[in-house]
């Protein structure tokens, strides 16, 4: 007689079960595609073994900014103002470098209301993964174009948006962002390894995922739909990413892969699909780009990489320890310094 | 200085010992302020108390300046409206300035501006400046240099005129010049040109002279951006970010020189201090609360319109509870207004910023020795209201340079506020929440991010939340939330710095008064005194909300005279919205022409309020 126990919970290299990284009840739309981002970001911080405790994330304003409610519990959030997520998380980041920063937001909140903060965020490289649920419409007050809308595509209710969108990758990779990918939240493989990689990335890491609208964006005349995508997304390369504690890397023959590896050790690796791409040659990427803009493509993959540019910390050349925890006796100079200091005001 | 005669009586003939205000009349960008600086200090170092303002044109180079030095043996430091002295350098402005001096008044002027043409009744002292910095010994294409010096030849005029020891001229260009032998010498020749020419051409003195005395010992000629600064170097502030602005940049920029020299870490040589020009006030405000949040001391610095800007971040670190500080050097709005002249206009708009409801803080600081504890005492507010807090200076206080007492050095410890650690959360697990009132002073505990613990995280959000920090749309957790913010704003009306207080027995009308005021204000009192024998109390405020003190003092009196640089009585509003049944007390005494409130204007508000006639002098 053997009674049968219940299997013990898988649990990552730091011995947490999924659970603890998961966090509370979505309350988007059946089928919005930011729950499969949010799902992705789990699995992703899990896989990793990352301490939620050491996370902080971030955002705005609309339904993509909710979604850090939804992962990463004992993780610290901040639901910031529309579009100012950037500067609250580069305050958070710069005090405490210790956290790993996510910010998750929006075609709304970061190509219209959050677009300058958004580029000065990219300018200055802080390390933050920075997810755009881009699904070329405002959700929560009900359908309105964002900045993202491709010319042409319809409303729901009808009329078509005949302005330019905005391209936030290729913004980003003209403003010297060394991590730019772009993803579709219907290809869950690739967007895993792309959140992988950007988590390990040491600088402002953006990911424009579509992510489409289930309920204001998802008919025909949409190009932001699931079936537009499904039907048009033209990955750029297999994306696997190999993070530094992981010793288990296969032989594969040269010719096919290509290794970028991080400062951190791990190692993003690209699987040809037949497209000639260097996602570090940056003259090729934006020429890659431009055409892609101009035939209509979806191209996504890892866009463009640049994993030892400095970050902004560095250039600050800030300590290391958290600015947090300092006390009087590093901060405060002495009242022999304070007498030599007004001495100059006599 | 509250029982110094008055200054009222001088007969025009007499000789005036150490009391006038002498105004400059210079082009920006012409090379003056090294020469007023001297002559500031000149005055300073023989014993006087002075203090020096600096009227000038948002603009780089062209546009015309005026600097003010205020010289009183009874220590008035505040603007003088009646100026004794001027000194016409600028043709630009020449005719006018001449034109608009009181009889009586002694004039200095570069000759060829003919200013004896224009008014007989002037005492006038023409000098042929350019001629006489022709005899600098400098070759011949050093134009741009002989003007500057120029100024430095009329520092030597007046030296002779009003009789300013040349050697403490000397020793204060030495200073200001400190290491630059060549131009120590120059200015020593410009200085000693103007002596010697005045000594020649000119028999009769001014009337107002300088006389050796010994007031300003141990005293700093600072201004009260600098103070601040260091205020915010002692009190542990560790992220720095800002957007550039007049009248707040030079706030910044001393932290960020203050940071190169004492916030490097010997060990690594690293910085200390996280600094930050953002891209708009917007991002520098949005930075600040994400330090704050983190557990860092963060600040920003700005005006008038980067307050507008910030609004809405403001409300949500209120909404949040995140601990700030923000400085608010005002200037003259609304709108871009004159952003180089001062005013108190932003005591509304930063004690109600941002939409819905929301009462934050405020300081106070009238002068840099309170600028230094005020910065200080602003990082421990906020950390321990867990709330944004303003520090509410102004242009006239932040970029000229005061006669102020010492700083003392701080020897408490910072407070940090109500922070839990990861032993914390574990003692107080059951019943600590992010939001829950556990002390019944409305101010909860926090945690920061990375605390050690499962259950030390929680999620900050601009939108309704419940005592545990979770997203909430009842009605309930609404109000109970709100009302705990404001029982929290309650418990900060006892921490905030006390009003100051003066009285006359007898008195039962008042004056009050804040920040920038109380110069103008005091000396306004004086004369009142003095001269129309009308003895009055003062209270200067320190603070917003009001202290629990400056109430019963108003309970008190049956007339208070609400002084402030503004239009629509701004603090008048406040106080009649908190003390109703007060209301038909308040008189209000205004100024809002961009230039620092003098006495004048005190004495003639009292007074037409008073039913008496005219002006005080």
């Amino acid at each position: 007689m053997s009674a049968t126990l219940p299997a013990a919970p898988k649990t990552n290299r730091i011995g947490l079960p999924k659970a603890d990284y998961e966090g509370a009840k979505s309350t988007l739309c059946l089928g919005c595609g930011h729950d499969v981002v949010t799902k992705q970001i789990v699995t992703a911080f899990w896989e990793l073994g990352i301490e939620p405790r050491r996370v902080a994330k971030f955002s705005g304003i609309g339904c993509s900014s909710k979604t850090p409610a939804y992962f990463l519990n004992r993780a610290w959030g901040v639901n910031a103002v529309h579009g100012r997520m950037p500067s609250v998380a580069t305050g958070a980041l710069l005090a405490n470098p210790e956290l790993i920063g996510i910010g998750v937001s929006g075609d709304g909140d970061t190509a219209s209301i959050g677009i300058g903060q958004f580029v000065h965020l990219v300018r200055r490289n802080m390390p933050l993964v920075y997810v755009v649920e881009n699904n070329g419409v405002y959700g929560l007050t009900k359908g309105q174009f964002s900045a993202t809308a491709d010319v042409g595509s319809t409303l729901k209710g009808g009329g078509a948006n005949d302005l330019v969108p905005i391209d936030l990758c290729g913004l980003a990779i003209e403003l010297g962002c060394g991590f730019v990918a772009r993803s579709f939240s219907g290809d869950m493989k690739q967007l895993q390894s792309i959140l992988q990689a950007a988590i390990a990335h040491r600088g402002t890491a953006v990911i424009d995922v579509i992510s489409p609208c289930v309920t204001f964006n998802d008919h025909e005349g949409s190009t932001k739909s699931y079936k537009y995508a499904k039907d048009h997304e033209e990955p750029l390369h297999e994306i696997g990413f190999v993070p530094y504690f992981d010793d288990t890397v296969a032989e594969i023959p040269p010719g096919e892969v290509m290794d970028v590896p991080f400062p951190d050790g791990s190692v993003v690796r690209f699987h040809s699909v037949g497209r000639d791409y260097d996602p570090t040659d940056k003259d090729q990427v934006l020429a890659t780009l431009h055409r892609s803009r101009t035939a209509k493509e979806f191209l996504t993959g890892i866009l463009y990489l640049e994993p030892e540019k400095p970050s902004f910390a560095s250039l600050l050349n800030t300590v290391e320890e958290p600015l947090t925890t300092l006390g009087e006796d590093r901060l405060r100079p002495s009242p022999g310094m304070l007498a030599a200091i007004l001495e100059r005001y006599r | 200085m509250s029982n110094a005669p008055s200054t009222t009586a001088t007969a025009p003939t007499g000789v005036v010992v150490n009391d006038f205000s002498l105004q400059v009349a210079t082009a920006n960008g012409s090379g003056s302020q090294t020469a007023n600086n001297v002559l500031l200090r000149s005055i300073f170092r023989m014993g006087i108390p002075v203090s020096g303002k600096n009227l000038f044109p948002s603009n780089i180079q062209g546009l015309p300046t005026w600097f003010t030095i205020r010289a009183s043996r009874h220590g008035y430091i505040g603007r003088k409206r009646e100026l004794d002295v001027l000194v016409l350098m600028n043709p630009e402005t020449a005719a006018e300035d001449a034109l608009a001096a009181a009889p009586g008044t002694s004039v200095v002027y570069e000759k060829k501006l003919a200013v004896e043409k224009l008014r007989d009744d002037l005492r006038l002292f023409p000098v042929p400046f350019s001629e006489l910095a022709g005899k600098l010994p400098l070759p011949p294409d050093q134009a741009k240099l002989r003007r500057l010096l120029v100024n430095m030849i009329y520092v030597g005029v007046l030296s002779d005129l009003m009789g300013i020891d040349p050697a403490e001229i000397e020793a204060s260009i030495r200073r200001q010049l400190e290491g630059k032998a060549k131009a120590i010498d120059l200015n020593l020749a410009a200085m000693r040109l103007g002596i010697d020419h005045s000594a020649a051409a000119f028999q009769t003195k001014l009337p107002h002279r300088v006389e050796r005395m010994d007031a300003t010992t141990g005293k700093l000629i600072i201004d009260g951006n600098t103070a601040s600064a260091l205020g915010c170097l002692f009190g542990g502030a560790t992220v720095c970010t800002w957007y550039p602005i007049t009248p707040s940049s030079s706030l910044c920029e001393t932290f960020i020189d203050l940071c190169a020299e004492h916030r490097v870490d010997p060990g690594t040589g690293r910085a200390l201090a996280a600094i930050v020009q953002a891209e708009d006030e917007i991002a520098s405000i949005g930075m600040v609360l994400g330090a704050g949040w983190a557990g860092a001391r963060a600040f920003t610095a700005t005006s008038g319109p980067g307050i507008s800007l910030m609004s809405e971040l403001i409300g949500y670190g209120y909404y949040t509870e995140i601990p700030a500080v923000i400085f608010d050097v005002q200037r003259v709005g609304p709108s871009t207004g004159l952003p180089t002249r001062t005013m108190q206009g932003d005591v509304l708009i930063c004690h109600t910023n941002s939409h819905g409801d929301g009462k934050h803080p405020v300081l106070f600081p009238a002068s840099p020795e309170e600028c230094f504890t005020m910065a200080q005492a602003a990082f421990d507010l906020a950390e321990r209201l867990q709330t944004p807090v303003f520090v509410l200076s102004d242009l006239d206080l932040g970029m000229n340079n005061w006669m102020a007492d010492s700083f003392p050095f701080p020897e408490a410890p910072f407070d940090r506020g109500k922070v839990l650690d990861a032993e914390g959360v574990e003692r107080l697990k059951e019943t600590w929440g992010r939001y829950r009132d556990l002390d019944g002073d409305g101010i909860p505990w926090r945690t920061l991010p990375g605390t050690p613990h499962p259950k030390a995280a929680y999620f900050t959000r601009g939108s309704g939340h419940t005592e545990l920090a979770g997203y909430s749309e009842k009605a309930r957790d609404y109000v109970e939330n709100v009302e705990r913010l404001a029982r929290k704003l309650e418990t900060a009306r006892e921490m905030l710095p006390k009003p100051a207080v003066e009285e006359r027995p007898g008195a039962t009308a008042g004056l009050l008064a804040f920040g920038t005021s109380h110069y103008g204000t005091t000396e306004g009192r004086d004369l009142l005194e003095h001269d129309h024998d009308l003895p009055l109390d003062y209270l200067r405020l320190r603070a917003l909300p009001i202290a629990r003190e400056a109430r019963e003092w108003i309970e008190r009196h049956d007339v208070v005279y609400v002084v402030e640089q503004n239009r629509d009585a701004q603090l008048a509003a406040l106080l009649r919205d908190e003390m109703p049944a007060c209301a038909a007390r308040f008189v209000s005494v205004l100024q809002y022409d961009g230039l620092p409130l003098d006495a004048t204007t005190v004495v003639d508000g009292v007074l037409s309020h008073r039913g008496r006639t005219g002006g005080a002098r």
